[in-house]
């Protein structure tokens, strides 16, 4: 019954015949559909991981304590929109990101242990503590996120914007929720990428809700994708609880992108399992709803579909626990590590 | 009745003057469910409805610019800008045309806006989540600037910033609000029930003292009379003046109380340059200048963004063992 609500809006699983129809038209491997498997799982062990770890310290709840500190947002559930993006990407594309910026890093292939020290706010985090969960820099993999919704859009743009310029074919994607896609810089950014053809992808995270905010009382529509249609950009509407569907759409996007064809807009229907952050008391949805989603969960369902395909599950098994193992080292790795000198908070300000 | 923080006493003012008039209209982001994150909204959405208390989409720029226009029209709209950090967002329609119609306009339009932000750091928020930022409202014409310190002042301030015909910025630091997932710094305050009004342009001494003044709003007015307190016992003696409004501020309070003491120690959480220390500063010393006995000082937040980790963020915000220091420093 639950799931046939779901289906309602997101695409029937398929039967094993259709299924093999589709991976072997979208020439996708075996091999390639374990690697995004891995990947998701590799996110979702370290949400959950620093999920646990944020809440050691913090009993009574307060944010000041424990060994991370300040807001956490995670991102388990949402996995499949990282995965089918990055999935199409290289080192030299950028992406930028937003204060939920876990999935969308570890996509892009920052390393993970970098990622979690700064995370803890250790000198030997991606940004040697300074930055720390909302505001990850990684050079290496051109990847920079930031705590103000709406930002993304236009300084990927402007990435965007400066491969044209030079004459690469790199691309660059923004992503946003969509409560983000409400505000004037989506609408500003998708007109100039328009205008300008940039090898520009917007990616729409579409998790249902803006803080305690439904998008029932925040969208005049039920989507935002149209209003990319409208200004001549190519949109795609999709399953964000499968990799595959996500993966294939921005599959178009980033060929057209790096031809010099132009933007495109990728809008994925999915859902936060957790709180918008943790210790969110989740009063604006029922315990229900999210019983539901997760019923959908994108790494069981990926999981399933392999089985399906003739994997064996051991295979499935092995993959889920070298991901844990990796996080457990990048933690261990974090906590073990010292905390920046406190003087290096007064440089750094200028060059 | 007792009240733990301004958050609660915000939204007691808040609803109460709802209760009295039909002009009032609560909009900005997740302002029902979540009391516009820090409380300052809290409950006004189980007794007003949808219909006045409004959660608005993530458009800092068109709630900023619609308080505008309802102004412009005769509702008094309280507008929530959920951290401060996020006033870029919005901004233009604020300083541009918030701050100036009933300017430019020759005084055909007022503009009675009254919008509640939550600033300050020190719980690990970092740079885009841990600013103050009121210098910067206090610099442009046309705001007033409210920064109470406790649940008395909050609820009485708000009120006043209620039935005033200009648009008024309150700040509530995060550590004052009372909260039970934040530090809280503050103490517990004897609130009235009945609503009631104090007005703005009153500095207020919080703890007497021969040897030196400390001037300062907000948490660090609790850092400042934590540190008198204890340097008391010592026979140093700190007066600790809370100046509750940046704009009007109130010269003629903290004048007179530099002059008893001929010394003068400004705290502020916001960034040092340009901001209320040296504006402050200036006013006192051209007052009181020839009863200083040394230079005026100040301690703030060095001129860097609010790092992330922890030894960083202790290094940047202004401590009680940092205003002890610096005390110390000017007393010897
Ligand atoms: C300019 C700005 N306004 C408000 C906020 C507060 N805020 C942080 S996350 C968030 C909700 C974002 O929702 P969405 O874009 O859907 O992303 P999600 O959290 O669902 O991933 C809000 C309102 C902010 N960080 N920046
Ligand atoms: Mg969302």
């Amino acid at each position: 019954m639950k799931r046939i609500v779901i289906h309602m809006f997101l695409k029937p699983e398929p039967t094993v015949k259709d299924l093999k129809g589709l991976v072997e038209s979208a020439g996708l491997t075996l091999d390639q559909l374990l690697e995004m498997y891995y990947e998701m799982s590799l996110i979702r062990e370290f949400e959950e991981a620093i999920g646990a770890k944020y809440y050691e310290g913090k009993n009574p709840f307060n944010m000041a304590s424990g060994p991370i500190r300040g807001e956490m947002h995670l991102s388990s559930g949402q996995e499949a929109v990282a995965v089918g993006v990055g999935s199409n990407l290289r080192k030299e594309d950028v992406v930028v990101s937003t204060h939920r910026p876990h999935h969308h890093a570890i996509a892009k292939g920052t390393d993970v242990r970098k990622l979690a020290a700064e995370i803890f706010g250790k000198s030997t985090g991606l940004c040697g503590g300074k930055g720390g969960h909302m505001h990850l820099f990684d050079k290496e993999v051109r990847f920079s996120c930031s705590g103000i919704v709406g930002a993304s859009f236009p300084q990927a743009a402007g990435a965007a914007f400066a491969f044209k310029y030079r004459g690469e074919d790199n691309v660059a994607v923004a992503f946003a929720g969509e409560g983000a896609a409400n505000h004037g810089t989506f609408y500003e950014t998708l007109n100039a990428a328009s205008l300008w053809e940039l090898p520009l992808i917007l990616v729409v995270e579409d998790n249902m809700y803006a803080d305690s905010t439904p998008k029932s009382i925040a969208l005049a529509t039920p989507h935002h994708f149209q209003r990319a249609m409208s200004l001549n950009i190519p949109s795609y509407l999709v399953d964000g609880m499968d990799v595959i569907d996500v993966y294939l759409a921005t599959r178009k996007a980033v060929q057209r992108a790096r031809s010099g064809g132009g933007p495109s807009l990728i809008e994925a229907v999915t859902y936060r399992f957790r709180g918008h952050f943790e210790g969110d008391g989740q009063e604006y949805r029922e315990r229900d709803e999210v019983e539901m989603w997760r019923l959908m969960d994108p790494i069981t369902r990926l999981g399933n579909r392999l089985t399906k395909l003739g994997v064996e599950k051991e295979r499935l098994e092995e993959r889920r626990k070298k991901a844990k193992e990796k996080v457990d080292e990048a933690l261990k790795f974090a906590e073990e590590s010292p905390y920046p000198e406190p003087s290096t908070a007064l440089t750094g300000v200028f060059r | 009745m007792k009240m733990k923080g301004i958050s609660q006493a915000i939204a007691q003012g808040i609803a109460q003057e709802m209760e009295r008039r039909n002009d009032i209209v609560v909009l900005g982001e997740d302002v029902t469910y979540w009391g516009a994150v820090f409380g300052f909204t809290m409950g006004l959405f189980d007794k007003f409805g949808r219909k006045r208390v409004v959660d608005t989409p993530i458009t800092e720029q068109t709630f900023m610019g619609m308080a505008v226009g309802m102004a412009s029209v005769g509702l008094h709209p309280v507008v929530s800008l959920m951290f401060v950090d996020f006033l870029g967002a919005g901004f233009d329609q604020m300083y541009n045309h918030m701050a100036k119609n009933h300017y430019m306009s020759g005084g055909q339009f007022p503009m009675p806006v009254t919008v509640i932000t939550a600033v300050g750091g020190g719980y690990g928020d970092a740079e885009q989540h841990s600013q103050v930022l009121y210098g910067l409202f206090a610099h442009v014409p046309g705001f007033k600037v409210v920064v109470p310190s406790n649940a008395y002042d909050a609820k009485g301030l708000t009120i006043r910033a209620l039935r005033d015909p200009n648009p008024v910025v309150i700040f509530g630091h995060k550590l004052l609000t009372g909260l039970p997932f934040l530090p809280y710094e503050g103490e517990e305050d004897e609130v009235p029930e009945e609503p009631y009004e104090l007005e703005f342009g009153r500095a207020i001494v919080k703890t007497e003292g021969s040897d030196l003044t400390v001037a300062s709003v907000g948490v660090m007015v609790h850092r400042a009379m934590r540190v008198a307190e204890k340097l008391r016992k010592e026979g140093i003696s700190v007066e600790v003046v809370d100046l509750r409004t940046l704009v009007p501020l109130d010269e003629e309070t903290l004048s007179r109380s530099v002059k008893k003491t001929g010394r003068l120690l400004i705290v502020d959480e916001d960034y040092m340059s340009y901001g209320m220390t040296g504006e402050v500063a200036f006013r006192i010393q051209s007052r009181a200048f020839r009863e200083l006995k040394a230079p005026i000082q100040r301690l703030t937040v060095p001129d860097v963004p609010i790092p992330f980790s922890e030894p960083l963020e202790r290094e940047v915000i202004p401590s009680e063992a940092k205003i002890e220091a610096k005390i110390r420093e000017m007393v010897r």
